[in-house]
């Protein structure tokens, strides 16, 4: 079938209104198609859905995402109880696994495809062919000169036929009194080898996120993890992933070193960080150690292992009522800002007569003015201090619901009264150094400040395919600067003798030289490339010829 | 030197290459209020393609006019201010140089003098600054001299004033030669995507004007190159900037989050806005290259390209804060 859309849509009855042109015409289903895949493949189409793309990624970045930040997914919830669902409908929290999203990137991939198959067919066919025939009027082409020489023709020819090799044309002569030539065929090589690189990046990177994982975990120092799925405080799988291919990793954290910066303008920032660890790639493997950094991450067959935070676990003992030790053990506070100042609770479950409960924060160096209040004055433990407000009554832990491990529920908590309400406010609040013990009031137990251990937050995450992608970037460069950088032209010689005019000094016969050029990109400085060519043409010595 | 005069020095070499950029751009404008008195040359070949043949290309007479004799005085004052202008800008960019590196040795350990805003802003301009002056022979800038010094000035002055950050060592994130090779990469490109931003505005500016004949004879628009080399040079820039925009984005880039962060891709609002930027500049390439949209309509997106650039330099850092991964915007 060889009718094309057009010339249905110019034969079609006049008495109807001409139809926009992007309409579809009322066809068979097979037209119907083959006008649709021509209109998703067509450049127009191409630039729309890149626009499209770059619109549909901008939510990603204004509204909060679950991938990378569920708390704040969460904060945003609630403080937008009627947007909240509709967001959730429409993907918002998770713009890049979202369905419309997929479709544009979708859509884009298979324009892409069907933009590149048929290129490559012309350009295999371009490729072995020759420069086109000389046209008739040089003159009409967008870049012409006219000169005169002495010389013959046909020393003029091979000598313009010399010039251009040398400029890396390709060179027939079709005609005794005329040549064309042609140069940068690899641009359109450059071109291709870029979209065809753009689909492996996107392979590549699909491939990651449907087999790949990555999950967080904090971990204490001294404390160990292996690689299961209930050790995770944030996992985060691909699609795809199946955790019985949790390479069976162990790590313990031996030590951890931090530097702070203790003078300067930038006092208190991390001049370094690192943790040493011991792991095991299989439970019967030797152990092995590392020194864990920034930058200096742990990368075994299938899992990669980066530090990407540290903070501070008081350890603390709590006794309940009857004396009895019901806690005992570090617990993990979160950094607030760059001085470390952390906030954290303490849960006692089984403490009696009732449960316990302890929320407050933690001050590395502490620090108090009354402006203020109480602060860190710097990052590192030089003066460590726990603050604590102390609660009593039911942590709701028994409902069968998960809870924060950083925030009590306070629905059936009460805090203890303080001492002087007026100066102190209404609960009871405990201040206590490394070392400290105080007693709750009522007889309800007591709590000590043991030391101050540190954790580490540990990223465990296996990205398969990421190779695949990295090399597809740099062949998309490659073929980007191919594409951009080689400047496809042709050009045109043709002479033709004359005899001599009245006005000829000497009355001798004359050669005239036509060239034309056409540049096939859209970049180059067509006009300075032919003058080039007019000059080197018109010096009589012949450049040498490359073989 | 102790780090300490280190850093005074970069801070007093910068404030000097601001001076004397400022006066670089008094110098320029000198030379156009001259050219006011110079006669346009009758003929359309523009003073742009002049210098393009081999013969006469001296960047000194990218400018100079068609040479009526009438007006040799005022064409001898338009020469030696445009080259005023030029050396001062020299001058400003070696002056910007030293202030850049004393930056780094301010550090200890010595680092690369871009590891907070106030220090990409310096290297930024200072990559505008030396593409301007690198490629002005190639590509026949010397028109582009005002508003290359002006943008420098008021650049400049914004980064001493809003962003001004003492000098120190790097938040360990930040330790890595990967670091030094994106950030490197997004300068450069940066860089070429401003000027080429500024040819193509100028060139959105001319064609409106020509559109409505409301060019004034020898003022500022008809000094320009052409409508048509306006917008290759334009064009010229940005594909130069947009590789290695892909190489800084999209390569070096993820390289260095898988190892900072653990993974190469996060989505993080720095991340989704230089993506985001990626596309609209190939967007631009694919307009320029599409019947109907060459010139006008593809300049526009090549402009929006470059807001979206700026957005992601500064309004991301106003705007997310602490929220992006990429912290060093606070210090
Ligand atoms: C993932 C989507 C795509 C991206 C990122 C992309 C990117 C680019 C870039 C950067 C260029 C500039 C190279 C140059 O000017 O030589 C280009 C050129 C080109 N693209 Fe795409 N493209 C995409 C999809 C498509 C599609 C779907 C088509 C088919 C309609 C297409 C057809 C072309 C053509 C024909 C050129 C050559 C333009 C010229 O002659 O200068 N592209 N593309």
């Amino acid at each position: 079938m060889t009718m094309t859309t057009e010339q249905t849509e110019a034969g079609g009855s006049s008495s109807q209104p001409p139809r926009p042109p992007s309409s579809p015409p009322a066809l068979s289903p097979v037209e119907l198609s083959r006008w649709a895949w021509r209109q998703l493949t067509s450049m127009r189409t191409a630039l729309v859905l890149l626009f499209l793309l770059a619109l549909a990624s901008v939510p990603g970045s204004v509204i909060p995402q679950r991938n990378i930040d569920a708390v704040k997914v969460a904060n945003f919830q609630d403080r937008h109880g009627h947007l909240a669902p509709v967001y959730e409908k429409l993907g918002l929290f998770d713009v890049f696994g979202s369905v419309w999203f997929s479709a544009v990137y979708i859509l884009l991939m298979i324009s892409l495809v069907g933009c590149i198959v048929p290129r490559l067919r012309i350009y295999w066919r371009g490729m072995r062919a020759a420069p086109p025939r000389v046209p008739r009027h040089l003159g009409r082409l967008p870049e012409s000169r006219t000169f005169e020489l002495d010389e013959d023709p046909d020393v003029v020819l091979a000598h313009a036929r010399a010039v251009l090799r040398k400029k890396r044309y390709r060179v027939v002569g079709h005609e005794d009194d005329a040549l064309s030539a042609e140069r940068g065929y690899l641009r359109e090589a450059g071109n291709l080898l870029f979209h065809v690189s753009v689909l492996v990046v996107l392979v590549g990177f699909a491939y990651g996120q449907l087999f790949g994982f990555k999950g967080g975990v904090v971990t204490v120092v001294g404390q160990d993890f292996s690689n299961s799925l209930s050790q995770y405080d944030d996992f985060s799988p691909g699609r795809m992933f199946d955790p019985d291919h949790l390479s069976p990793l162990s790590i313990k954290v031996d030590d951890f070193h931090v530097k702070f910066l203790t003078s300067g303008p930038q006092m208190g920032q991390p001049e370094s960080f690192d943790a040493d660890i011991t792991y095991r790639t299989r439970p019967d493997a030797a152990p092995q150690k590392h020194d864990l950094a920034v930058n200096h991450p742990l990368s075994v067959p299938g899992t990669s292992v980066f530090l990407v935070g540290h903070g501070y676990a008081p350890v603390v003992t709590v006794k309940d009522g009857d004396g009895k030790v019901a806690y005992q053990g570090p617990v993990v506070f979160l950094p607030m800002d760059a001085s470390f100042m952390s906030s954290g609770v303490v849960k006692v479950p089984y403490a009696a007569p009732e449960q316990l409960g302890f929320e407050g924060f933690f001050f590395p160096t502490y620090g108090y003015t009354s402006t203020t209040g109480p602060f860190s004055q710097f990052p590192d433990k030089l003066d460590p201090v726990l603050s604590l407000t102390p609660s009593h009554g039911d942590l709701g832990l028994g409902l069968g619901q998960s809870q924060s491990v950083y925030s009590l529920n306070m629905k059936n908590m009460e805090y203890f009264p303080s001492s002087d309400p007026k100066k102190l406010g209404p609960n009871a609040r405990i201040k206590l150094s490394p070392g400290d013990t105080v007693q709750l009031p009522d007889n309800m137990g007591s709590i000590r400040f043991d030391r101050v251990d540190r954790w580490v937050k540990l990223q465990v995450s296996n990205s398969p395919g990421k190779g695949i992608a990295l090399s597809g970037v740099l062949l998309a460069i490659v073929g980007l600067m191919g594409s951009l950088f080689i400047r496809p032209r042709r050009a045109w010689v043709r002479v033709t003798r004359r005899d001599p005019l009245d006005g000829d000094a000497d009355g001798t016969r004359r050669t005239v030289v036509e060239l034309a050029g056409l540049d096939r990109s859209s970049g180059g400085d067509l006009a300075s490339e032919i003058d080039e060519l007019e000059r080197l043409v018109q010096k009589s010595e012949t450049p040498k010829e490359h073989a | 030197m102790s780090t300490a005069e280190f850093a005074a020095f970069s801070d007093n070499a910068i404030m000097f290459a601001s001076i004397v950029y400022v006066l670089a751009f008094l110098a320029h404008l000198t030379e156009w209020v001259f050219l006011r008195s110079v006669p346009v040359p009758a003929q359309e070949r523009e003073p742009a393609l002049v210098g393009a043949s081999a013969e006469v290309s001296e960047p000194g007479v990218a400018l100079a006019t068609g040479g009526s004799d009438n007006s040799g005085n005022a064409e001898e004052r338009v020469e030696l201010w445009g080259r005023i202008g030029l050396a001062l800008t020299v001058v400003g960019c070696l002056l910007h140089f030293g202030g850049l590196l004393t930056r780094g040795l301010a550090s200890d350990p010595v680092r690369v003098p871009w590891g907070n805003m106030y220090e990409f802003t310096l290297a930024g301009t200072f990559g505008v600054s030396l593409m301007y002056l690198v490629l002005m022979k190639r590509y026949h800038l010397r028109w582009m001299g005002v508003a290359v010094t002006g943008f420098l000035v008021v650049v400049l002055m914004l980064d001493q004033l809003v962003l001004y950050q003492d000098a120190g060592p790097l938040v360990p994130a930040l330790h890595s030669y990967w670091l030094v090779i994106h950030v490197l990469a997004a300068i450069v490109a940066s860089g070429a995507f401003a000027t080429g931003a500024l040819a193509l505005g100028l060139f959105l500016v001319k064609d409106r004007a020509t559109r409505r004949g409301k060019i004034r004879p020898g003022g500022y628009l008809t000094r320009l190159p052409s409508l048509e080399a306006l917008e290759r040079v334009g064009y010229r820039l940005n594909a130069f900037g947009f590789p290695i925009w892909t190489f800084a984005a999209l390569v070096a880039g993820p390289i260095w989050a898988e190892y900072a962060w653990g993974s190469y891709w996060n989505w993080d609002p720095k991340e989704v806005w230089a993506f985001i930027t990626w596309v609209i500049y190939a967007a631009y390439l694919h307009a320029r290259a599409t019947a109907g949209w060459k010139g006008k309509a593809a300049s526009v997106i090549a402009l929006v390209g470059f807001a979206s650039l700026l957005f992601n330099f500064v309004g991301i850092n106003f705007f997310f804060g602490a929220g992006s991964l990429h912290s060093y915007s606070g210090g």
